[in-house]
C-alpha cells in the first residue's frame, strides 16, 4: 500500500486546489454541515469530471486532509509512473481494480482498511464519468463496503456543472460556478438492494433539490 | 495611470462610508436588543457583507489605481461566470465560452494602459464579430441565434458595461482636480450602491403603487421617486468633493445615477425571472450573487461615464 506524501499533499490542496475550486470555478454549497466531521464515512458523490475528486475533498478542512482518501480506478489511475505518483502520492488515491475475475484477491480489502483505521473514503458509485452531466446506474461496491463497515456513515453528494467545467476528453477548463448538494448521513440497511435502491433515490432526490439550466 | 495615493478627499469619502457603516451596525444591534424575538440574521449577514465589500473597494482604491483596476476585472469575471453558470449554453460552445471569458483580461488591459479607442470597440465590434465566427467552428446550428445573443449580452453587461467604472480611473487626474480619478469611482460607486438602499427604503416605508408590476413586484412608484430625490440631492452636496460637475451638471448626474440604476436592477430582475431563480448566486450572505449586488451598476458605470466624459474630458 502506498502512503501519500502528506506535506506535499498539504501544499498542493492549499496552493492549486483550493485557489482553483474557489476562485476559477466556485461552489454553491447546499447543507454543508451535513458532510462528516470525523471518520469513518464515504462521502458517495455523482461523477462527471476529474474535478470532482478536487472540490469533494475541497469541501472538509485541510486538518483533516490526511484522512480523505478517494478511491480510484487503478486501470485509469496507475496506466504509467508519473501519473501512479502522482494520483498516490498527492491525491491519495486508494487504486481499486475495475475487472476482478482473472486475478483473485480482494479488491476492496485497502478501502475496508481505510475505513478500519476511520478514513473518509470519496466515492463514485457510478464507477466512471461517463457522459457529462448524465446520472449512470450505480454499481454495488459501495454496498459491500457498508456491509463490512457498518459503523461507517454513507453521505450522498450530489455534484452539478463540474462536467460542464471539464468534462471527459477535454484539457481545457472553462469556469462555471458548480453546485454541491450535500444529503443526509444513511447507514448499512442489512440488505444490497434495498441499500442500493435508498443511495440512488437519495441521490436522486438531491439532483431533485436543484433547478439546473438547459446544457446541450 | 499614474501610482499615486488617492487625494484627501477620495480619504474622506471612504472615512465617510465606513462612518456610515459604523451607524447602520449600531442600528442592527439596537434593533436585536429592543425586540429579540424577531429575526435579523438576514439584516445582520446583509450588513457584515457590506463591511467586506467595503473595505475591499476601499483597500483597493488606497493601494493604487492599478489593483483598483484589477479588483474590478476580477469582479466583471465573478459576474461573466454567474451569468453563464445560469444561462443555457450549448456544450458546443464550451470553447467559444472560453474564448468570451478571455475577453476581460484583454479589456482591462486595454484600461490600464488608457487605450480609449481599444477600450470602447473591443467588445462591441471586436468580440461581437469574433464570437459567431468561434461559433461558426462548432458547426453546430442548432439554437445558433439564441446563443450568439445571450453571450454577447452577458459580455456587453459584465464586461464592457462594468469596465466603465474602471476606465473612470484611467482618465488624466487634470480633469478632475479636486479628486483626481479615483473620486469619480467612489461617486458613482457610492452613489449607485446608496440608491439602491435609499429606494428600497422609500419603498418600504411609502410604496403604494406598483411600477413594475410583472418584473419586480416589490418596487414602487414611491421607492423610485424618492430614491432619485435622494440620490440627487446628496449627489448635488457631494459633488463638488468628488468631481468636476459644476452647478447644475451634479444634480443631473445624480438622476442619471438614480434612474440607470432602477432600470439596472430591474433589468437583471427580469433576467432572473425568465431563468426562473431568486437570486443569481450565493456568493455575498444576506445579498445573493454578485450579479445581484451590481445589477444598478451595469447601467449606472457607462451612463455616469459618458456623461462626465462629455462634459469634462
Amino acid at each position: 500500500m502506498v502512503t501519500p506524501n502528506h506535506f506535499l499533499r498539504f501544499l498542493f490542496f492549499l496552493l492549486v486546489v483550493r485557489p482553483l475550486v474557489l476562485v476559477v470555478l466556485g461552489l454553491n454549497v447546499r447543507h454543508r454541515e451535513r458532510l462528516p466531521a470525523a471518520g469513518p464515512a464515504i462521502v458517495a458523490a455523482n461523477h462527471n469530471s476529474h474535478l470532482d475528486t478536487m472540490v469533494l475533498m475541497s469541501l472538509f478542512p485541510l486538518s483533516l486532509l490526511p484522512r480523505l482518501r478517494p478511491v480510484a480506478a487503478a486501470d485509469y489511475f496507475l496506466r504509467n509512473r508519473i501519473m501512479a505518483w502522482f494520483a498516490t502520492r498527492i491525491i491519495g488515491i486508494i487504486p481499486l481494480k475495475r475487472a476482478v475475475h482473472a486475478s483473485g484477491g480482494d479488491p476492496l480489502a485497502e478501502p475496508t482498511e481505510a475505513l478500519a483505521r476511520g478514513d473518509i473514503l470519496i466515492l463514485f458509485p457510478e464507477g466512471s464519468r461517463g457522459d457529462p452531466e448524465h446520472m449512470e446506474g450505480f454499481k454495488t461496491g459501495i454496498a459491500h463496503l457498508a456491509k463490512r463497515r457498518a459503523e461507517a456513515a454513507i453521505v450522498p453528494v450530489f455534484l452539478h456543472g463540474l462536467g460542464k467545467a471539464l468534462p471527459r476528453g477535454t484539457f481545457l477548463l472553462v469556469p462555471f460556478f458548480c453546485d454541491v448538494f450535500v444529503g443526509e448521513a444513511m447507514a448499512w440497511s442489512g440488505d444490497r438492494a434495498s441499500f442500493m435502491a435508498e443511495l440512488e433515490k437519495r441521490e436522486m432526490d438531491l439532483a431533485a433539490e436543484g433547478r439546473f439550466p438547459a446544457w446541450e | 495611470m499614474t501610482l499615486s495615493l488617492p487625494q484627501t478627499p477620495v480619504l474622506w469619502g471612504i472615512a465617510g462610508v465606513f462612518a456610515i457603516l459604523v451607524i447602520a451596525s449600531i442600528v442592527v444591534f439596537a434593533l436585536t436588543k429592543a425586540r429579540p424575538a424577531r429575526d435579523y440574521n438576514e439584516l445582520k449577514a446583509r450588513i457584515f457583507s457590506w463591511w467586506v465589500m467595503v473595505t475591499v473597494l476601499a483597500v483597493a482604491i488606497v493601494l493604487s489605481p492599478v489593483v483598483s483596476v484589477a479588483f474590478l476585472g476580477f469582479v466583471s469575471f465573478l459576474a461573466l461566470k454567474e451569468y453563464f453558470s445560469l444561462i443555457p449554453t450549448r456544450r458546443a460552445d464550451r470553447r467559444v465560452l472560453f474564448w468570451a471569458y478571455l475577453a476581460i483580461p484583454l479589456q482591462f488591459y486595454w484600461i490600464g494602459i488608457e487605450w480609449y479607442g481599444m477600450f470602447i470597440i473591443f467588445v462591441p465590434v471586436y468580440m461581437f464579430l469574433f464570437l459567431p465566427l468561434a461559433m461558426l467552428m462548432t458547426g453546430q446550428t442548432d439554437g445558433f441565434l439564441r446563443a450568439a445573443g445571450s453571450l454577447h449580452w452577458g459580455l456587453m453587461t459584465m464586461v464592457f458595461a462594468i469596465g466603465h467604472a474602471a476606465y473612470l480611473l484611467a482618465l488624466p487626474d487634470d480633469g478632475n482636480p479636486v479628486a483626481g480619478s479615483a473620486g469619480l469611482l467612489l461617486f458613482l460607486i457610492f452613489l449607485t450602491q446608496f440608491n439602491d438602499v435609499a429606494q428600497y427604503v422609500w419603498g418600504k416605508l411609502f410604496g403604494r403603487h406598483k411600477v413594475v408590476p410583472a418584473v419586480s413586484p416589490n418596487k414602487t412608484v414611491e421607492g423610485l421617486l424618492g430614491g432619485i430625490a435622494t440620490t440627487t440631492l446628496l449627489a448635488w452636496l457631494i459633488a463638488p468633493y468628488l468631481t468636476p460637475l459644476v452647478t447644475w451638471q451634479a444634480p443631473v448626474a445624480g438622476l442619471i445615477i438614480g434612474f440607470a440604476g432602477f432600470v439596472g436592477d430591474v433589468t437583471i430582475s427580469a433576467l432572473k425571472r425568465d431563468l426562473g431563480v431568486k437570486d443569481s448566486g450565493s456568493l455575498i450572505p444576506g445579498h445573493g450573487g454578485v450579479l445581484d449586488r451590481i445589477d444598478s451598476l451595469t447601467f449606472t458605470a457607462p451612463l455616469f461615464f459618458h456623461y462626465v466624459y462629455y462634459l469634462h474630458y
